[in-house]
């Protein structure tokens, strides 16, 4: 595993109205970018737990976007407002753990903005390719010094597939 | 003024107006203080005041031990008095079931407690009677009371990690911390459901550091800054410090501070069309 090139593993929760409907967009128009992302969707950003975060870092994220309706254009009106509130709180405290915010992006994209899509996942990819892995989440212990998630059975038939 | 506490609590109970009294009582040894519950007019003696008086009473306003007691006075310091105005506005309590016996307190601990080095309420801002000379609630600069958290910020991305791993990895997982803080109510923690199991509940540095920043964010733009769970913590992890950190956050994005004014909405369950967003792109 060591030999091959780091291609990161970034987790992107969406919300179902905008921002999965924008990444929709990209694909039905064949723009190309970084194969790196794994969507996860969800009704509303405002119905992502900051837990969502630490659990995909736990499971081998090297990066995560949190992405959703532009201000004033949620599904349910006021979702993303929470959702920003929640965010300008725990951003900062991830960085207070020595967690480097890059690893954790925010965007507003809507449903017709295909291109920002291509452009946000593109960056944060670069951003974190540039960081390398996360090992040090990755590589925190569980039960015994060598068992972690990332380099475990599971992460390494999840890579060939 | 513990005579006046005495005097205060003996006629709260024997005109019924409630039926216990939370405050503190003489310890095993003269440098410690306990909470007591008076429940008759004639032990209203066991009840002391002094510096050793850290412990937020509030506490007790979560326990089902304490609650069958019946409605009670608290005895209160100015910090322990805004997780009132917390609970309040979380719907916890009804102002008329808690009388409130405020005290007001030049600082408690010996050393001084952090918290008050940059104390705005000497005199609690919410009581029903107080007891003790008032003082005059002087607000301390934004700086000044975060200035804790200056050499902490100020470490790099790799220090930070280190220094908080050293941290958590002391961790035992007892939840003294949640169990002690007046404002961790939930009659099941997150940590405790396992359908799907959200935190590891065992003690090890993955879900450790998933415990202690998910306590901390629970507690954002909620915590008054009692320190009661860094005081419990048996492995003296510095929560105060991520409790702080959120605290100034909630306060430079949304000029908030909880517990200090009960018409305030709380931060975390309202929002402004034009809270900062820079981070976003
Ligand atoms: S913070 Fe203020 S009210 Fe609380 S113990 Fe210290 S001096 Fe007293
Ligand atoms: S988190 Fe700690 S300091 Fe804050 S209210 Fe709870 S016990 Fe007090
Ligand atoms: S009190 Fe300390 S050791 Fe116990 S669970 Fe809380 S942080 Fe961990």
């Amino acid at each position: 595993m060591s030999e091959t090139k780091f291609e990161p593993k970034i987790i992107a929760f969406l919300c179902n109205w905008c921002t999965y409907a924008g990444a929709d967009l990209a694909g039905t128009g064949r723009k190309e970018y970084q194969a790196n992302v794994r969507i996860i969707k969800l009704p509303c950003t405002g119905g992502i737990d900051p837990l969502f975060l630490i659990k995909a870092f736990e499971r081998g994220a090297d990066g995560i976007l949190v992405s959703g309706c532009h201000p004033g254009d949620c599904h349910y009106n006021s979702g993303n407002y929470h959702a920003r509130r929640r965010w300008n709180v725990f951003r900062p405290l991830l960085e207070f753990c020595g967690i480097n915010p890059d690893r954790i992006q925010f965007s507003w994209i809507s449903a017709a903005e295909g291109g920002k899509w291509v452009e946000t996942i593109n960056g944060i990819v670069d951003a974190v390719r540039e960081l390398g892995p996360f090992e040090s989440y990755q590589k925190l212990n569980t039960i015994g010094p060598e068992v972690s998630v990332s380099g475990g059975a599971t992460a390494a038939s999840s890579e060939t597939g | 003024m513990i005579e006046e506490l005495r005097k205060k609590a003996e006629e709260l109970l024997k005109n019924d107006t409630v039926k216990v009294v939370f405050g503190y009582g003489e310890g095993s040894v003269p440098e410690r203080t306990r909470p007591v519950f008076i429940t008759k007019p004639e032990d209203v003696n066991k009840l002391t005041w002094n510096k050793y008086c850290v412990y937020n009473l509030t506490t007790y306003l979560k326990r089902q031990e304490t609650r069958k007691l019946g409605k009670p006075a608290l005895i209160l310091k100015g910090c322990d008095a805004r997780t009132i105005i917390v609970l309040l506005k979380e719907c916890q309590i009804k102002r008329e079931d808690v009388y409130i016996i405020g005290v007001t307190c030049d600082g408690v601990g010996d050393p001084l407690a952090e918290k008050c080095k940059a104390c705005d309420v000497h005199t609690p801002l919410i009581y029903d009677d107080l007891v003790g000379e008032k003082r005059e609630n002087k607000e301390v600069p934004f700086e000044e009371r975060y200035a804790e958290l200056d050499e902490y910020e100020k470490l790099g991305e790799k220090e930070k990690w280190e220094f908080w791993q050293k941290q958590f990895e002391k961790c035992i997982k007892c939840y003294a911390c949640s169990n002690i803080c007046p404002l961790c109510f939930c009659d099941r923690c997150i940590v405790e459901k396992n359908q799907p199991q959200w935190i590891d509940p065992s003690a090890h540095a993955r879900g450790n550091l998933s415990w202690n920043v998910t306590r901390a964010y629970h507690l954002a733009g909620r915590c008054i800054n009692c320190e009661e769970c860094q005081r419990v913590c048996p492995v003296d992890i510095p929560l105060n410090l991520l409790n702080k950190k959120l605290a100034k956050e909630a306060e430079r994005s949304f000029n908030y501070r909880p517990g200090y004014n009960i018409d305030d909405e709380l931060a975390m369950s309202t929002y402004k069309e034009d809270d900062e967003q820079e981070f976003f792109k």
